[in-house]
């Protein structure tokens, strides 16, 4: 589904990765792991097409996607959340997702804004495809709060209800647990399953140990830039190198 | 003072003002969209009329089709300087932006002044100029003609924001640039869609008050600025704040030149952007802006 290969960054002087590889399996929650710096969220906004590498090349469904812009990479069905959550602020939560789903609007932007009556007939269809993610993410009833004034949690769930709206067939998803309390962090395990019983690729960097050895099927863990291990949560748990970058050797 | 002056000054102002709100969206898409100012859209309000005077002289068409030609070829303008200015650069700073805008406009003017000269040049009104009288003031068909045309384009401008998913789209990449490409929405073309609505919308402003004020190749500098203090009132907002900005601006102007002197009909307006600058830069009636990290 996507690999990655040989992926190699450097900012100025720092080695941020460094011929870092491995592949993700359609259809498996996969975490990516490792201590602070380890160059996780680096890894992601290459993926996502935010950063371009210095080296090393990435795939999606075998096709290349090395230094493609993020709206590319949602019209070939990759989407990604943010740590720290990134919302159109000063539309509704439903604006939000309406947003979101455009990329599937048959006609193109010119078309839609020339005719009118055609284009308000689309638009009501996209309504309740986005009020359906609403319900799925279960903020249904903020659909007509400003997405500004949302708590931090509720605001977390619609932007992964937009992400999903663009139905993409993978999602990345940086720290989807920070700043959520306990249960929300349940209520967001339980959503993640929910994202790939749809069919959906799930791939999260995650700090939160328990979340993750709870919901990965697969497990990638990152230190000082390379990869240091991956395989299933308890060969993850039980590896001696894995244990040693996160307690310290000796 | 007598009542009938009063309402004379207003209403001769509500329609320069509704010339400045006009403007002023124009200023507020773009900035809204790319974050820059943009200094050269005075200079698509003059290209309005004198595309008009181009069509209607030179071309010898009837006004009622100068008027949508020179529409479109203001807007082609529009594009040409979003592709040709603006998309080429490689690292879009804001401060970088803002300076190719000031240099765009003077090329305009300078190419403007080139092609038709320094004469002052005059557009027929659409309709007669038969003066009209409500309760003792007079105002001029050209007059209704501005108010009408600037409530059609506001409501239309709002529907297309609200109402349309392009429109949407355009306002998710104000709100955020970076989530909005995530989403799959091309922001570069948002931006080129910015230029050519501002282009356009710039256009109708000159042409729909060529006909009171005439027009000449450096027009654009002090409308522009007018449009550019509409929209800071309004705090940079593309909807009714700014066209409330550009109402005020109009008849404060107005009533200034009026009642105090003509001779200070401009600084009035630039106080008033000063004022607004120092005390709320973000508008009159904006909140002030805070980001969660």
């Amino acid at each position: 589904m996507l690999e990655v290969s040989g992926i190699t960054q450097i900012f100025g002087g720092v080695t941020a990765l460094e011929d870092v590889s491995f592949s993700i399996n359609r259809g498996e929650i996969t975490g990516v792991i490792g201590p602070n710096g380890a160059g996780k969220t680096t890894l992601f906004n290459i993926i996502s097409g935010i950063y371009t590498q210095t080296s090393g090349r990435v795939f999606l469904n075998g096709r290349e996607i090395s230094g493609l812009p993020p709206e590319k990479l949602a019209h070939l069905k990759m989407v990604r959340t943010f740590q720290n959550i990134e919302l159109f602020g000063g539309m509704t939560v439903l604006e939000n997702v309406m947003v979101g789903l455009h990329t599937r609007s048959s006609s193109g932007l010119l078309a839609c804004s020339l005719r009118m009556p055609w284009s308000r007939v689309e638009e009501s269809g996209i309504r309740e495809a986005a009020m359906k993610w609403l319900e799925f993410t279960g903020i249904t009833d903020l659909a007509d709060m400003t997405a500004g004034n949302l708590p931090f949690g509720k605001g977390r769930m619609l932007e992964i209800a937009r992400a999903l709206a663009v139905e993409p067939e993978i999602i990345l998803m940086d720290e989807p647990a920070a700043g959520l309390n306990s249960q929300e962090t349940l209520g967001l395990a339980r959503l993640i399953r929910q994202i790939r019983d749809l069919g959906i690729t799930v791939v999260l960097v995650e700090h939160d140990m328990e979340l993750v050895m709870d919901i990965c099927e697969r497990i990638v863990v990152l230190n000082l830039g390379r990869k240091l291990a991956e395989g299933s949560p308890r060969e993850i748990q039980d590896n001696p190198e894995v244990i040693a970058a996160y307690l310290g050797d000796e | 003072m007598q009542f009938d002056q009063l309402l004379q000054y207003s209403l001769s102002g509500l329609s320069t003002g509704a010339i400045y709100a006009l403007i002023g969206i124009g200023f507020s898409i773009i900035y809204n969209a790319t974050g820059i100012i943009n200094f050269a859209q005075g200079e698509f309000v003059m290209l309005g009329g004198m595309f008009t005077l181009l069509f209607l002289e030179t071309f010898k068409l009837p006004l009622w089709a100068a008027i949508p030609c020179a529409i479109a070829a203001s807007t082609v303008a529009g594009m040409l300087f979003e592709r040709l200015a603006i998309r080429p650069l490689r690292q879009p700073t804001p401060i970088n932006l803002v300076i190719i805008t000031i240099g765009g406009s003077i090329l305009i003017r300078g190419l403007s002044m080139l092609a038709w000269g320094k004469d002052t040049h005059a557009i027929p009104p659409f309709s007669g100029d038969d003066p009209i009288s409500i309760a003792g003031a007079t105002i001029l068909p050209q007059h209704l003609w501005i108010l009408a045309i600037t409530i059609l384009i506001v409501f239309v401008n709002r529907f297309y924001f609200y109402h349309t998913i392009s429109g949407k789209a355009m306002r998710a990449c104000s709100y955020n640039r970076r989530a909005a490409g995530l989403v799959g929405i091309d922001v570069r073309r948002m931006v080129l869609f910015s230029f050519i609505i501002s282009s356009a919308m710039g256009a109708v402003a000159g042409i729909i008050v060529a006909p009171l004020t005439m027009t000449a190749y450096d027009v654009g500098v002090m409308l522009g600025l007018k449009g550019f203090c509409a929209a800071i009132i309004g705090g940079m907002s593309s909807g009714m704040a700014t066209v409330v900005g550009g109402l005020l601006l109009g008849v404060l102007e107005s009533l200034g030149a009026g009642l105090i002197s003509s001779g200070y009909k401009d600084a009035i307006a630039f106080i008033i952007l000063l004022l607004i600058l120092f005390i709320r830069p973000q508008g009159l009636f904006g909140k002030a802006e805070s980001e969660r990290v």
